[in-house]
């Protein structure tokens, strides 16, 4: 039996259960800061990963633009990638052979000739002049430049060869090189090559589909919310219908891509890969997301203004359209905000589809082929080069930016205009 | 005409009819003299349903349905011309026909079969879509004519209004079912067709994964195999490591968050953490992939551990990661709905703060804390990018979590993503692992609200 009485062993008692109470508050502090460095690891790995992605080195050539290449008559049909490896031929003129010429060539990203394409076909004047441009270095010789790939490793172990250094350190010598920020990454579609790999297509997909999404599941969501909180009555079709949206909130994306796969493409012959059954599909998933907010929004209102439009002879659709509806629209656009960028970031249900398409165009209607922005990091994250890992991280930041961006305003949104009763 | 541009057309004659009709029974009212029974918009809105409603519902109903009898009309066509196709060359040719249609498809490749399909094809679309055109806009336009023919200041145009509108929302409601309807019916429906071919118990105990089939009969090794136990062994690990991480850190912090934290602390951990759950899955399967599988790996081979590179513990790490602030988040509100005086009472008895948790406020939560560990559960295991990206794809029975492991999710990409015959036994295994694991997530759903429900103590 222990002795209570005893007061030293009350008092080491007590000194245990102290410590027994500071040991539980550091596993709580504990945790805390374990989720905290996790998202700071999280984040920040990846904004570093991606800095190389941001920025490119170009060369400087002088371009003569002589009409072997190209006639002013039809500037479309010019031999720009001959323009552009002539003049850097005309630098290392003591370069001859055709494998050491070839070499040569691969210094260059095979995107070089669009800069000087664009430039000839904006103004065709230039033709029979010489011109001073920048262009795009190949993704090898520009991670060698950035310095995450080692120089000093033997030849052997690494991409670049030593006679391709030589060609840099010659061009570098010219303080022909800069490293310049690579506006490709906005501007251009998908692409096999690293350098010319950009998010414009992707996010075109992605508003095409979010866009079908919000025409879809918006009225849907927003109607379906008014009936089950504001006018049914409580019997067994609404019960039903209840544990049926909160069912759908809880089922897996994967299992709506199967859906979609089944019905809208199976049965309904709808284009794959299509923003328009992205869309459907992502609406449906959307749809209890948007439900359950905006009912709660709903529930939030006093029931004395609608008791108040009632005695003034308002009848139950105008109580509703003209006084609960407003009210409720705050609570009603920040689910819906926070639905839609949740359904921006959703990939699983879109490779069921056929989402995942290398596609180079930017997609201008919903029945066209496209990706969107999830999608596109999820294929670049599985591409073997180097150089991809950068362009996925900064894919990954733009998103992540967008949905910091969208649902901040959220955020702001629901601050600004709720109201409290 | 194209859909966007007819919906878009119908749009436009809505608003039209909305107008005049408000301005038709402004006139009628000044000229009668007659007191209206409904207000004027009622009146515009009556045009507008009249407009458009009906039109809505053919564009969207033959949208649906033209391609269906399209495709139905072309294989006819083309079967009378080679009569002697089978259904597998019949399906090629089809989707031939419609890449030389949209001019994927080389002229090359192309021979007289094909060309003619094609501009049969090219005829039938047009001749559709010209037709939809004009039933459309025709229905639309006399729909408003008939509105507006209908108006009077006596015409009851609020209560019919209201009750389309009703009709409306509770179509909306039921969205919802269908919705359920539609995943329930297309997972077993394609599911039963899998069991033509492999059976129920095969699938369900059979112990070797190997779903790929022989294309051609006499291909060697290429039977294939569907016992899904290694991908059932495989996903319960995965969520299981992924609940050792997840359920301490959330579950904790939780605690320490309501229990401990000052507002400013508060004010900063909870959305921070919450930051977390706003992450897109496919940001952890990268970090998954890309950061801890190769760090994980490299820690491992210093200290003598061969870890593969896509190891179960890389997958299941991160998908704790994500299921933190979902535990978290949980967990806090059933704290927080923990009465004040459970705590002064244990504190009134000389508790210590962690000795009231513990005692009293953890127990009086507990139902809600299973509940929220359930539904987590039932989350990570139907999430897919994480253990796309981060898990193997071979099957593999093991209780290793250093080697790699293969899930139900993985399998269901792997099987559905690229060109697939849709008649497969391969593609529909994919329809028979979604059921599921719809019935798995479902079953932990229905679980959680009945723990809660029945274990909940009633404080008031």
């Amino acid at each position: 039996m222990t002795d209570y009485s005893d007061p030293d062993f009350r008092a080491a008692r007590l000194k245990k259960r102290y410590q027994a109470e500071k040991r539980f508050r550091a596993y709580g502090m504990a945790a805390i800061i374990t989720a905290g460095l996790i998202l700071v690891f999280l984040l920040g790995s990846i904004i570093y990963s991606s800095l190389p992605a941001f920025s490119h080195h170009q060369v400087r050539l002088d371009i003569n633009i002589s009409e072997d290449y190209v006639v002013a008559d039809a500037p479309e049909e010019g031999n720009y990638l001959g323009l552009v490896r002539a003049a850097l031929r005309d630098h290392f003129p003591q370069v001859t052979g055709r494998r050491d010429k070839r070499a040569l060539y691969k210094i260059l990203s095979i995107g070089a000739s669009d800069a000087v394409e664009d430039r000839v076909k904006n103004d065709p004047r230039l033709i029979g002049t010489q011109i001073s441009l920048y262009v795009p270095l190949s993704d090898d010789i520009d991670l060698m430049l950035k310095g995450l790939i080692d120089r000093n490793l033997p030849e052997s172990d690494r991409i670049v060869s030593d006679r391709d250094l030589a060609f840099v350190d010659k061009l570098a010598e010219e303080n022909r090189i800069e490293r310049k920020f690579a506006f490709a990454l906005f501007t251009n579609g998908d692409s096999r090559e690293p350098e010319m790999a950009g998010i414009k297509g992707a996010l075109a997909g992605s508003l095409w589909t979010l866009l079908v999404t919000l025409i879809v599941s918006f009225p849907l969501g927003v109607l379906a919310a008014i009936y089950l909180e504001e006018v049914a009555p409580k019997n067994r079709f609404t019960a039903l219908i209840e544990v049926n949206i909160n069912n759908l909130a809880a089922v897996p994306s994967i299992v709506y891509g199967l859906l979609g796969l089944a019905v809208f493409i199976n049965f309904f012959h709808l284009p794959r890969s299509a923003p328009l059954v992205g869309g459907l599909v992502l609406a449906l998933m959307t749809l209890p997301r948007i439900i359950i907010p905006t009912r709660a929004a709903f529930a939030a209102i006093p029931p004395s203004i609608r008791e108040a439009a009632l005695g003034v002879g308002a009848s139950r659709t105008q109580v509703i359209m003209h006084h609960v509806l407003p009210l409720a629209m705050p609570g009603i656009l920040t689910g819906t905000i926070i639905g839609l960028a949740q359904a921006a970031g959703e990939t699983a249900p879109l490779l069921m589809i056929g989402m995942m398409a290398f596609i180079v165009d930017v997609p201008t209607e919903v029945t066209a082929k496209a990706t969107v922005l999830p999608a596109q990091i999820y294929m670049w994250a599985n591409n073997p080069e180097r150089a991809f890992v950068a362009r996925t991280s900064a894919g990954i930041v733009v998103l992540l930016t967008l949905l910091l961006v969208v649902n901040a305003a959220a955020i702001y949104f629901r601050r600004r205009f709720e109201k409290r009763w | 005409m194209s859909i966007s541009f007819l919906f878009l057309c119908l749009l436009g004659l809505g608003a039209f009819s909305f107008l005049f009709g408000r301005r038709r029974i402004r006139g009628l009212t000044a000229m009668t003299g007659v007191k209206q029974h409904s207000r004027d918009v009622y009146h515009g809105s009556f045009v507008v349903i009249c407009a458009v409603l009906l039109p809505l519902i053919i564009l969207l109903a033959w949208s649906g349905l033209s391609p269906l009898l399209i495709d139905a009309m072309l294989e006819d066509f083309l079967r009378r011309q080679s009569p002697d196709l089978s259904i597998g060359e019949m399906g090629v040719l089809i989707a031939k026909v419609k890449a030389y249609f949209v001019g994927s498809l080389p002229e090359a490749f192309a021979d007289e079969l094909i060309r003619n399909g094609a501009d049969y094809f090219a005829a039938l679309v047009d001749y559709s879509t010209t037709a939809r055109s004009f039933v459309v806009l025709l229905l639309s336009l006399c729909g408003a004519a008939l509105g507006l023919r209908l108006l009077a200041p006596r015409f009851t145009a609020r209560p019919a209004v209201e009750r389309v509108f009703e009709i409306v929302m509770i179509v909306a409601s039921a969205i919802a079912i269908l919705t359920t309807i539609g995943i329930v019916l297309s997972l077993i429906f394609e599911t039963l067709r899998f069991f033509d071919t492999v059976p129920v118990m095969e699938f369900l105990f059979g112990l070797s994964w190997s779903p790929q089939i022989a294309i051609r009969e006499d291909q060697v090794g290429g039977s294939g195999s569907f016992g899904a136990i290694p991908l059932f062994a495989g996903t319960m690990m995965i969520t299981f490591i992924a609940m050792l991480v997840a359920v301490p850190i959330g579950l904790m912090s939780a605690v320490y968050l309501s229990e401990y934290a000052n507002p400013k602390l508060r004010g900063i951990a909870k959305p921070g953490i919450e930051i977390l759950a706003g992450i897109p899955t496919v940001v952890y399967g990268f970090f998954a992939a890309l950061m801890v599988a190769p760090f994980l790996r490299d820690s491992g081979a210093e200290i003598g551990l061969t870890l593969s590179s896509e190891s179960a513990l890389a997958a299941g790490l991160v998908m704790g990661i994500m299921i933190i602030p979902f535990i978290s988040s949980l967990s806090d509100d059933v704290i927080n709905a923990v009465p004040q005086t459970l705590r002064d009472g244990a504190a009134a008895l000389g508790a210590t703060q962690s000795e009231t948790i513990c005692q009293v406020v953890l127990p009086a939560a507990l139902p809600g804390i299973v509940s929220a560990i359930l539904l987590a559960m039932s989350r990570a295991i139907g999430e897919t990018m994480i253990v796309v990206m981060a898990a193997g794809v071979a099957a593999n029975l093991t209780a290793n979590p250093f080697e790699s492991v293969t899930t139900v999710t993985v399998q269901i990409v792997m099987l559905l993503v690229g060109d697939q015959e849709f008649d497969s036994a391969k593609t529909l295994a994919a329809f028979a692992l979604g059921l599921v694991l719809f019935f798995i997530t479902l079953l932990l759903n229905v679980l959680a609200l009945y723990v809660v429900n029945r274990f909940k103590e009633q404080y008031d």
